[in-house]
Formats: C-alpha cells, structure tokens, sequence
C-alpha cells in the first residue's frame, strides 16, 4: 500500500470505509506531513490536537455505522473562512490575533460530513494578489520548483490551498475565489480547482473581499474529489440572501465520463497576443481531447472579453473599499493608538494593511467618489451586464467553454510583485466568470518547457456544475496528469 | 400665495421662511432591519448586539421581512406610492459608533415615493404638504463621551435599528406649520403602529431644514439643523435659525451651506460642519443584498388591513357627529384619544361628550400628567354623565364636580356617575314648587334688593344666585331665572 499522505479524497474515503486504516492513522500521517512542510509556509496555523480529536470523533462515527460523506478526511482551510475558537486572519496584520466566536456555512458543512480541520491555510491579506505574496505571513512556496531551483509563487489568492493540495498536506482544500483565486493557484500547482456558481455556496463567515465577486470553493487533487467536496460545501442559507435555494444534487454521480455530443465552445477573444505556444498548443490538445471523446466543437466569440478586467479592477476594489471600513480597531483586531479617533483610525490601518490592500482601498475609493462614479463604477457595470450577456449567447451555441486558466506558468517568488499591473494580468481568463457569475474549473492538462504545471479552464452555464465536472472529469482522464513535485521541502 | 402672516419682518423688510424636514421614525418591530437583535429601549448597553450589527468579518445582513411591511404600510398612510422595487446601498463614512464603516439605506431607489398629507394650521385652514420620499435604513450605535475621562465608549444596542427616513419637499413656511407637520406625521405612524412617535426616547427625531428669501424670490442657501427631538425644540430652532440668517444677510453677510446643531439649553444654534467638511458618502448599491422586490398582493394585503387614518377619521367625526372642524381634529390627533371619544359618544349627544373630553377629560389628564390610557374615568361614565346632564338630571355645574369626583376616586373606586349623584343628592331640583318656595323666601327675606332689583333689573342675577345657593346648586337654573324674573315682574 501507497501511503496515506499518496491517496486522493476519493481513495481514502474509500480506505476508511472499507477499514483499510482509522481516520486517526490518516490524520496523523497529514499532521506529520504538514509539520515536515514549514518552507512551504502554506500552513498559517496548524491546528493538530484538534484534528486528531475530529478524527478520534469520526473513528467512532465510522465504527457504529453512522459516517458522514466526508468523514474523517483531513483538509486545510483557507484563512478567509470564519473557524469558531481558531485564529482567523485573512493574512492580515489588521485581523491580529482574531479569534470567530462563529463558524462560517461553509466550514460548518464539512464539518458536519465529518471531515478533520488540519489547520488554516495562507492567502493573498484579504484575498486579493495573485501570487500569494501580500500575505502579513510571506509567501507561499510553490511545490513545484523552476528550472534552477528557484521558488515560485503557488498563484493567489488561495495559494495555501493550491501548495498544500500539491504538496499533500492534506486530502484536500476549501479556497475562495473573486477574480480566479481558487482557479489560477490550481493551474499553478497541478490540482483541480473548482469555483461554483455565484450563490452556490453560502458566504455566511467568510471574510469578505468583493461580495458580488466572491465565492467559496475546493482545491482538490482529481475533479472527483472537486466533485465531493462542492456537494458537503454547497447548500442554501438564509442567513446569506444571495445564496441561492436550490437542491444540492450529487455531483459525483455526475461524472459518467460520456459527453458525446456536448457541444464545447472555444471563445477566440482568448487568444490574447501575449500567450506563450506551450499554451495555445495546450488548448489546442484540450479541443482535440474533448473532440475524440465525442464532442462537438464551436467557435462562439465574447465580445467584450477585453473589457472585463479593467470592469473587474474598479467593482472589487469598491466593494473591497466599503467590506474593509469595519477593519478600524474599535472592536476587534489590532489597533494602534492615536491622539483623537481619527488619528486611531490613520494609524490603525496605515500598520494593519499591506500596500496591495491599501492600493485597492484607495481605487475603489476613488472610482466610488462624488464626480467619478458614473465614469468608473456606473459604467463597470455596464461593462458587467455585457459580459453576462456574452456568456448567454455563447450558451445558445454551446454547453461549455474552454480555455486556457492563466497565460503562463507558475512565476519566480518577487518577479511581478513590483508590478501591480503585470500581476493583475493573471486573471485575465478567469475574471470574467466571477464578472458573470458562472462556474469555473481549472483541470491540470500539462507541463511547460520547464516541467510546470498548466491548467485548462472550463466555464459552465449558472448551476451547470454537474456538466462541468463531467467534462472535467473527461478532459483530466484525457490529459492524465499524474506529475508530482520533487519533495524539496521535506528534505 | 403666501399669507403675509408667516412672514418675518427684518430691518430692510419681510422675509420669507421655507421649510423642509426629514423625519427619521424608528420601525416599530422586536428586532433590527437586517439582525435578528432586540430593539427594545433602555436596555444595558451593548446587550442587544449580533455579530451583524457589531460587523464581525463575514457577517451578512438579511432583511427583516416585518420592517418591510412597516414601511409600506407607512407609504399607504401617507397616501405616497409604493414601489415594488427599490434598492439598499450603502452610505459609507467612518465613526465609532457605524461598526460596519457604512450605514445601509436607500438612495437612488427608496421603497416608497411620492406622498402628501394635509396639516391642520392654527387659523382652521388645511394645508397639503408633499412627501418626497420615504426610504429604510439602518440606525447608528451610541457614542457615549462622559463614561472616562480620556476615553468614549460605544453603545451598539441602537446599531442596525430599522428607521424610516421621510423626507418633506420644502412645502412649509413658518415653524407652526412644521409643528403641525411633525405631529400630523406622528398621528399617522401612531395611527398605523409603525412607529411609537416617542420623542424622547428617540423613536421619532427630525432634521430641519431652514432656509429664507424675499417673498416670491429664489430659494435662498438653506442650513439643515440635525436631530431635533421635541416639538417645542423644532419650533424654537426654526425661529433662531430664521432669524439668524435674516440677521446674517441684512448685515450684508452671506448664508452658507452648513448642518447645524440646535442646543436646547440656550435655545440657539450652532455650526457642525460646513459644505466643504461634508463628507462624501460614496454611496453604492450594497452588494451584500439584492434589490427588494414584492408583488402588488403584498401591498393589496397589507392595504386592506389598514386602519382609519386621522383624516378620514376627522371627516367622519364632522359628518357622523356633527363636531366643528376644530373640535374633530383635536379628537383625532391621537388615535387613542378618538377611541375615547368614540366610546364615550356612543348613544350621548356627541358634540356635547365631545365637549367634556377636550374640556374635563384632556385637561384633567392634563393636569395629572396621565395618558388616555390611565384615564380614572372611563368612556362610559363619560357618556353617562353627559345623558344625566341632557335629561337634567345635573346642571352643568353639577356636572364638572361629578367629573371630579370620578376623576379623584379612579378607577378602582368605580363609582358611576348616577351613583354619585343620588349618593351625594346632588340630583337637579326640577320640581317648580319646590323652586317657586325657595325663590319666594329670599324674596321675603330681601325687601332691601327687590327695590334696588325694581331700579336696575341686573340685580335679578343676585337673587337667582341666592335661590341657587339655597337649593345646592340643585335647580335648574334656566328655570330659576325665570321665576325670579316673573316674581319681581321684570318679565314683561
């Protein structure tokens, strides 16, 4: 037998349940593995007796017959979500040592399908960086290496979970995704990444980057194990109205790897000029997966692709602007004193933000400001509304879309973060499914010239989940990735 | 056009006042706008807080269904239209006392438009003051500065209370008639339960918005007084403010935009901050929540549950009762107050129990600093003492000391006024024998006065006051004067 830390999501819920091993013996093999994984820094807080705790409490669960569907299975948390009792920082200085006396939806579901809190995972401070380089934690390491050894980012936001489901410090991982958090790192890192649906997931306790952008899904290692885990993490609440009331179907059972006939669109505003061959050349392998597995292939066009990212950088950082007024060190967090309130508040956020979320305060500010918001944030929804309508004439033609997920590979750890506008360049194929509300879903499909990791993204109709996966599912099939980073770290 | 008595006189000339008021009325509802937190007032601080209204990270805010209602049921009453879609944004400034960095509110599309009511003006005229707007938003917390010495603390039990902001056009003219409207307004939130009207608790606080000009001229700079929270202060504010911009632009100065502060201790007011300090509130639809949208069954059943509102209910008292215009507009002020009425009218000559509750009820309560509620008298004994006065079983004299002595023995002594009266015998004397005997004596008794009653006949009025002594009040005084006049032959 392989072992523990080797299976997927999938595998050792199976080995539980057939008793191959207890959720004891798998959760303390990942708590050995994540305590061996310190220069990747994905962990932020670990979070060990409790784990072993749940896994006693899921033992006892699997013993008398009354096992959840993701019981005993260890995963990380991203740092965004809420955890009654455990430090939540969002990666921030501002959050201090903040501790929820509340459990976001999310976290709540899963545990209550029994799966293990190994701890939580670093991010980009409030989710916003592509690189996982703005955390008040440093970076994140990727696994994966460059060509002489050098470290690269694991991709943002969710570059914990992305580093940690690659490096095996856990079955899997909840991540958020805004502008392409949850899909870009994916790509980066040679795992699954699923963005649902707007409203699929609730956002009840998550800290909140852009409210209308974001949304909580898994980082995984196979689309099946994407599969299980957005079935324990969607549900309906009422306590988040834009949640949406809706069945949660079983998406595993959607994964019957026949798409004959299902008709991929392939959107040619994608192909931007800057795209390196390696991933044309991928893209074109997707079309040519999908087409041997029996679909059909349609060239539709989204016209206002180009637009989306500058609509993007104004509506999240006004959102942001507004979400990140309650960090002002009157109730919680770190505070640093000042002669009158105001001067509390100046220096309060002066130390408690790093310059990323700063400079996003600032142009949201802005773009919302007496005299300019017509210009920027009126218009930005213009430009939003026009990409919702793109995808939905796209859809006439088609079922699904495929893309590349990023427009190059994993980075050099400091290459682009002096570069705010290179960075942003990141998300240039994943912003406009938050912009429209659509799930996404990033496959690992293969390497680059210098053995990284490259996604391909598919993008599905509003709720349309159950297809994505079962394309995904065939599309990984097809690429059959099964490249692992060399273990570095541990050494 | 303007009657020339609303206008204020200054060294150079008359000035003109115009006047528009936003109302904030707190939602009457158990809990928040968008918590499920308690509202109940005077509770310890920080007690009745959720982790939404602390603005704890991740925290959302849900609409409360009930304060929905409430303000479409406020927009009904003000006769303003409903409308069925509208929009929450966010108002964004930093305060202690604002955990969440913004106030949620309505701007661009509030849930009920256009309106108007009529107020009553002193003179007996009616005017028709148009509603702008109402729209929901969210309370602030309390900052409270006199709890250290170097410190303020916050108190959020107010933090996300449900208010309704109604919004005036700049319709009124005088302080009295933005007293009359405030109290109209008032009526009309009490009459449909939306709103307690609590001033001084804080459930019911205006902006005032005050600005003069030369009669038929432009709109002059207008300053907008903030939180004014009695009627007596709104009135005093309008006047200061008033004549401080006369002053101000008749010595040549120039009227700036500004909020201000009314200070109640010396009567005047005072700048907070000017237009260029104000901030800039960067108001966007709240991405948290989706536009709030109801069907028109909703407003149907809501509409069809609406009580009478003082208007209909003043005409009615007009024409079902035949009271002066004057008479049912006091009655109607208060719904409480017409229900007494209504109660004690019941099978009674109406306009005669309309007297007696505005004349002995209201005063009495009045006088003891008692609501409608506490009334000692009940409605009934009311209209049972005005059907002894009608079948002159009392006088009208008799029947003021018999109101106060239901009023003095309460309710729990439950004395009716028949009771009273035979008790204390107090029965009006209307046997004419009985009369005639007792009007004969002091004639007898005074040949002096009938002398002098034969010079000037007003001394009739001296005798009729003897035979009403003599007799205890208890006779019937028409019928004494008669006879006393008959008696000493100046009936001819």
């Amino acid at each position: 037998m392989s072992k523990l830390t080797d299976l997927n999501l999938a595998q050792a819920r199976d080995g539980l349940a057939s008793k191959a091993f207890s959720a004891t013996e798998l959760t303390q093999a990942h708590i050995e593995r994540v305590e061996a994984s310190d220069k990747l820094n994905a962990y932020v807080l670990k979070t060990p007796e409790k784990a072993m705790d749940m896994a006693k409490a899921s033992d006892a669960k699997l013993a008398d017959g009354t096992a959840g569907p993701l019981e005993g299975l260890p995963i990380g948390v991203k740092d965004l979500f809420c955890t009654q009792g455990i430090r939540t920082t969002a990666s921030s200085k501002i959050l201090g040592e903040f501790i929820p006396p509340y459990e976001s939806t999310v976290t709540q579901n899963l545990w209550n399908d029994g799966a293990v809190l190994l701890g939580k995972l670093n991010n980009d401070e409030f989710a916003m960086g592509s690189s996982n380089e703005t955390s008040c934690f440093g970076p994140v390491n990727n696994p994966y290496q460059g060509a002489n050894g050098e470290n690269l980012v694991p991709g943002g936001s969710s570059g914990g979970s992305s580093a940690a489901v690659a490096a095996r410090l856990g079955v899997a991982a909840t991540a958020t995704d805004t502008g392409g958090s949850i899909r870009q790192p994916a790509a980066f890192t040679g795992t699954v990444g699923l963005k649902p649906t707007y409203g699929r997931c609730s956002r009840w306790g998550v800290v909140a980057f852009a409210s209308s952008l974001d949304q909580a899904g898994p980082i995984t290692q196979t689309v099946r194990d994407a599969a299980i885990m957005l079935g324990s993490m969607a549900s309906f609440d009422s306590r988040d109205t834009t949640s949406v009331e809706r069945d949660v179907p079983n998406y595993e059972a959607a994964l019957t790897g026949d798409i004959k006939g299902l008709r991929v669109g392939i959107p040619k505003e994608y192909r931007v000029d800057t795209m390196p061959s390696e991933i044309e050349a991928l893209w074109q392998q997707g079309i040519d997966w999908l087409r041997d597995a029996g679909a059909e292939i349609v060239d539709v066009s989204l016209p206002h692709t180009k637009y989306a990212l500058p609509a993007y950088y104004i509506i999240a950082p006004a959102e942001a602007s507004s979400n990140l007024a309650r960090y002002d060190g009157v109730r919680y967090g770190a505070r640093q004193a000042g002669v009158d309130i105001d001067d509390m508040y100046a220096n309060t956020r002066a130390a408690g933000f790093g310059d990323e979320v700063k400079r996003r305060v600032m142009v949201g500010t802005y773009a919302l400001s007496a005299g300019y918001y017509d210009a920027y944030y009126v218009k930005a929804l213009q430009v939003r509304r026009l990409i919702a309508q793109d995808f939905n004439q796209a859809y006439e033609k088609c079922d699904v879309l495929l893309t590349p997920t990023t427009p190059s590979a994993a980075f050099a750890v400091g290459k682009e973060v002096e570069d705010p506008l290179e960075m942003y360049l990141n998300d240039v194929f994943t912003v406009t499914v938050n912009l429209a509300g659509l799930p996404g879903l990033s496959v690992p499909a293969g390497l680059d010239g210098n053995g990284l990791p490259l996604g391909l993204q598919l993008i599905g109709r509003a709720f349309g989940e159950e297809q994505l996966l079962r394309v995904g599912e065939v599309l990984e099939t097809a690429a059959g990735f099964t490249t692992r980073p060399k273990e570095w770290w541990s050494a | 056009m303007v009657s020339n008595q609303n206008l204020i006189g200054g060294a150079t000339g008359d000035w003109e006042i115009v006047l528009g008021l936003e109302i904030h009325a707190q939602v009457a509802s158990n809990s928040k706008l968008f918590s499920g937190a308690a509202t109940e007032f005077g509770a310890e601080p920080n007690s009745q807080v959720s982790l939404v209204d602390a603005a704890m990270p991740g925290m959302l805010p849900v609409i409360n269904a009930y304060c929905v209602e409430q303000a479409v049921r406020t927009g009904l009453g003000l006769k303003a239209q409903v409308n069925k879609y509208s929009v929450f944004d966010r108002k964004n400034y930093f305060y202690p006392d604002l955990p969440q960095g913004y106030q949620i509110s309505q701007f661009q599309q509030p849930i009920i438009g256009e309106g108007a009511i009529e107020i009553d003006l002193p003179d007996g005229a009616v005017k028709t003051i148009g509603v702008e707007r109402l729209h929901l938003e969210q309370d602030a917390g309390k900052s409270l500065h006199d709890q250290h010495p170097s410190q303020s603390f916050v108190d959020l039990n107010r933090s996300g209370v449900a208010l309704m902001e109604i919004v005036s056009h700049p319709d009124m003219r005088s302080a009295a008639e933005a007293q009359a409207y405030v109290k109209k307004v008032r009526a009309i939130l009490r009459y449909l339960g939306t709103c307690d009207g609590n001033m001084e608790q804080g459930s019911l606080r205006a902006d005032v918005n005050v600005s003069v000009r030369r009669p038929g001229d432009e709109l002059g700079t207008r300053c907008e007084i903030k939180n004014v929270n009695s009627i007596r202060f709104i009135g005093q504010a309008i006047e200061h403010e008033a004549r401080r911009q006369v002053d101000l632009i008749e010595d040549g100065g120039v009227v700036q935009q500004q909020t201000r502060l009314f200070d109640p201790k010396n009567g005047e007011t005072r700048a907070m901050r000017s237009k260029e300090e104000a901030h800039d509130y960067r108001y966007f639809p709240d991405p948290d929540l989706l536009p709030l949208e109801f069907d028109q069954a909703f407003v149907d059943a809501i509409a069809k549950d609406l009580p009478e509102l003082p208007d209909d209910k003043k005409a009615r008292f007009i024409s079902d009762y035949n009271l002066s215009p004057y008479d049912a507009s006091v009655l109607v002020s208060e719904a409480e107050n017409a229900a007494f009425f209504e109660a004690a009218a019941e099978g009674q000559d109406a306009k005669a129990v309309a007297n007696m509750v505005i004349g002995s009820v209201f005063a009495g309560l009045n006088k003891a600093g008692l609501a409608i509620a506490e009334s000692p008298v009940t409605p009934q004994q009311v209209g049972q003492l005005v059907g002894l006065i009608r079948d002159d079983t009392v006088s009208n004299s008799i029947a003021k000391e018999v109101f106060e002595m239901m009023f003095e023995a309460g309710p729990d002594q439950g004395k009716d006024a028949s009771v009273i009266v035979e008790e204390k015998g107090l029965k009006q004397v209307t046997d004419m024998g009985a009369i005639e005997a007792s009007v004969d004596e002091v004639i007898a008794a005074n040949p002096d006065k009938v002398a002098q009653a034969q010079e000037r006949p007003k001394m009739a009025g001296w005798f009729v006051g003897q035979v009403m002594q003599a007799t205890g009040g208890k006779a019937n005084p028409q019928a004494v004067n008669k006879l006393v006049l008959a008696k000493l032959g100046l009936d001819g």
